[in-house]
């Protein structure tokens, strides 16, 4: 556990724990849960679903981030795999379906990671490429339509429950413990660490830094296609235009509120996801608590600008009262 | 016969075939935006139909929503001397310039589903447009009729922040209900136009109101946003279209299909048929020297469940919504 959790993430935690009093605040019923059509249904439920794709997205981007790189195409990506999944659905089987569009999940990270590590692009203009162009694509394969489907398959991927449990939410909590098994459970982490460390040492010591980039970066596109089935699944349909619109910034923001610094060398999956989570509990508040809608990105704003201070090693009376709470002098 | 001599017979019949059908017959050109949205597609579709049910030989030029590129397309359609110009701005302003060079040919521009910015009213014939504020109020109305006296708490999905067809679309609901005071406007949230975020919006209205109970209508400013408040009505164990009333505006043709199910209750149409009335404009203007008003208001349909909503989802499906 302490692998996936490192004395870091206080200060995440002690974030989303706020910013969930203030909703108790804000929405009396918040933590109220029932069960809706054999579903939990609740507030609560509604931050965890609505998190995923951002949560999904976030474990793809970490990786890329801990090798010092980024991914700015994961949006486009997901409208690309959603208009897949939703052009197919209706005429083959779910294992089809879920295969074209992680498929087109693979090949888009592979030409992302293609172009970083074999062409040695710049990660924020090779991915940019995609970014623009995805969206293009996703237009020309739904022909600029809301394409919509009613495969009970599909829509149970983004609509169905495991025990009362929402899918994305288990598919989701799933690709956390796959990717923490694969990454912590092995090497790999600590390569992917040393190749954004430093990426010429690692490479004379021996390190495969060229398979390690192309590895996380075909990552991030398989997850940014999961994540682009869900949000498909969920309003069973794809638009093109709108779908992951922008969320590769969230994701990013997801990765740093989670302490990942943006020139690499570390990273925590935990604390990203938990970053994914501190987001869309704002959001969800700000939606409830009845503020105008022009409020929502100043809002937004200002919690992101607090989680962030509260990390800030300068502030140095913070960090004392952090070492007093783990029972450590500072 | 060899099949030289029956290439050149087809090519010369192909060539017959482009020719205009009498010497009478208009050109338009027409700088369209691009493929925006599903709306714009299907005015394109219709443009296409109502040109060719008058005999119009319409070019349309796709923009891919650039302004550079519809400056281009309207000088090209200036040096091929066409009878008249139909612009969809993709931006209102800087557009002085080429409506001017418009205006020396003596080619008249008809400005399609939005308007430019207010300087340059004498450089274009008319605008036909929609009003997005009658929308509005075409559809407080509906609900302020269909409700009576009963109190109704009515919960709002807006459209983008900022944007003027949102703003226009709260202005006329909300001065259409002012004049009941049994309809109220309880929670109002940006929905962004987007069926994932209406549903989003709504699943977090539902809770705020006791779980939806004390939601009497849903008013969305653009259909797709309903789409998605059904969904969330319908996970919550509520009955869309019987315990919450839903009106909504653009007419696009899922919102037929829900109302099929008796899930969705009136939606407003926003009509893809922009060309229709300009082609008249033009040839009126043309032909008898009728001078148009500068704005052409477009007709605002309320379309409910009991307006054979099977048949509108029919005649919609094709047009690339």
């Amino acid at each position: 556990m302490t692998a996936l959790l490192p004395r870091r993430g206080l200060a995440q935690i002690l974030a989303l724990v706020v910013i969930l009093a203030v909703d108790r605040v804000v929405s009396p019923q918040f933590f109220d849960l029932r069960l809706q059509d054999g579903r939990l249904f609740g507030s609560i439920i509604d931050v965890l679903n609505r998190g995923t794709p951002v949560a999904l997205l976030s474990l793809g981007m970490v990786l890329v981030i801990a090798t010092r790189g980024i991914d700015l195409s994961v949006g486009a990506v997901m409208a690309i795999c959603g208009a897949i999944a939703a052009s197919l659905a209706d005429s083959h089987g779910l294992p089809v379906v879920l295969a074209a569009a992680l498929g087109a999940g693979l090949v888009c990270g592979l030409w992302n990671g293609f172009l970083v590590a074999v062409l040695g692009m710049q990660p924020i203009v090779a991915t940019l490429i995609l970014m623009v162009a995805g969206r293009g694509i996703a237009q020309l394969i739904t022909e600029g339509r809301i394409v919509t489907f009613t495969s009970p398959d599909l829509v149970w991927l983004g609509n169905g429950a495991i025990l009362g449990v929402p899918v994305p939410i288990a598919i989701a909590l799933g690709m956390l413990l796959l990717t923490g098994a694969v990454v912590r459970g092995s090497a790999l982490g600590l390569l992917i660490e040393a190749t954004g460390g430093n990426a010429r040492a690692s490479e004379l010591a021996g390190v495969g830094t060229r398979a390690m980039i192309l590895a996380v970066y075909v990552w991030c596109g398989v997850c940014a296609a999961l994540a682009g089935v869900i949000a498909a699944a969920d309003i069973m349909g794809a638009d093109a235009n709108n779908a992951g619109l922008w969320l590769e910034l969230d994701a990013i923001l997801a990765v740093v509120i989670g302490g990942t610094s943006l020139f690499g060398g570390r990273f925590s999956l935990v604390l990203a996801v938990l970053g994914a989570l501190i987001i869309q509990t704002m959001n969800t508040g700000i939606l409830l608590s009845g503020y105008p809608p022009e409020f929502n990105l100043l809002v937004k704003a200002m919690v992101v600008l607090a989680v962030l201070l509260l990390q800030s090693p300068k502030l140095s009376g913070f960090a004392g009262i952090m070492a007093w709470l783990r029972g450590t002098k500072p | 016969m060899t099949f030289k001599a029956l290439f050149a017979a087809s090519a010369t019949a192909a060539l017959l075939l482009a020719l205009p059908a009498n010497a009478a017959e208009l050109t338009i050109g027409f700088s369209q935006i691009g493929s925006e949205s599903g709306w714009r597609a299907a005015e394109t579709s219709v443009s296409k139909q109502e040109a060719t049910k008058r005999k119009v030989n319409l070019k349309i030029a796709d923009a891919q929503q650039k302004q550079e590129n519809q400056i281009k397309a309207i000088r090209s359609f200036i040096a091929q001397n066409v009878d008249a110009i139909f612009l969809a701005p993709v931006v209102s302003t800087g557009w002085d310039s080429v409506l001017k060079e418009a205006k020396e040919a003596k080619i008249p521009v008809v400005l399609l589903d939005r308007d430019i910015d207010p300087s340059g009213k004498d450089l274009y014939l008319t605008a036909v447009t929609s009003d997005s504020v009658h929308e509005g109020a075409v559809a407080g109305e509906w609900l302020a009729k269909t409700v009576g006296e009963k109190a109704c708490n009515v919960v709002e999905l807006q459209g983008t922040v900022g944007a003027s067809v949102a703003a226009n679309r709260k202005k006329g609901f909300d001065t259409a209900i002012a004049k009941h005071a049994n309809l109220k406007v309880v929670r109002s949230q940006t929905g962004d136009f987007t069926r994932a975020k209406g549903k989003e919006v709504m699943e977090s209205f539902i809770k705020a109101e006791g779980g939806g109970k004390t939601i009497c209508a849903v008013y969305a400013h653009n259909d797709d946003m309903m789409v998605g408040a059904i969904q969330a009505m319908k996970e919550a164990g509520l009955k869309p279209g019987k315990d919450i009333l839903t009106v909504s505006i653009d007419a696009v043709p899922d919102i037929f299909k829900a109302m099929v199910a008796g899930e969705a209750n009136a939606t407003v149409e926003l009509t893809p048929n922009m060309a229709g009335p300009a082609f008249d404009t033009v040839a009126a203007f043309k032909n008898k020297g009728t001078v148009p008003p500068k704005w052409i208001q477009t007709e605002s349909r309320l379309l409910t469940a009991a307006d054979d909503p099977q048949k509108e989802y029919d005649s919609k499906k094709g047009l690339g919504y």
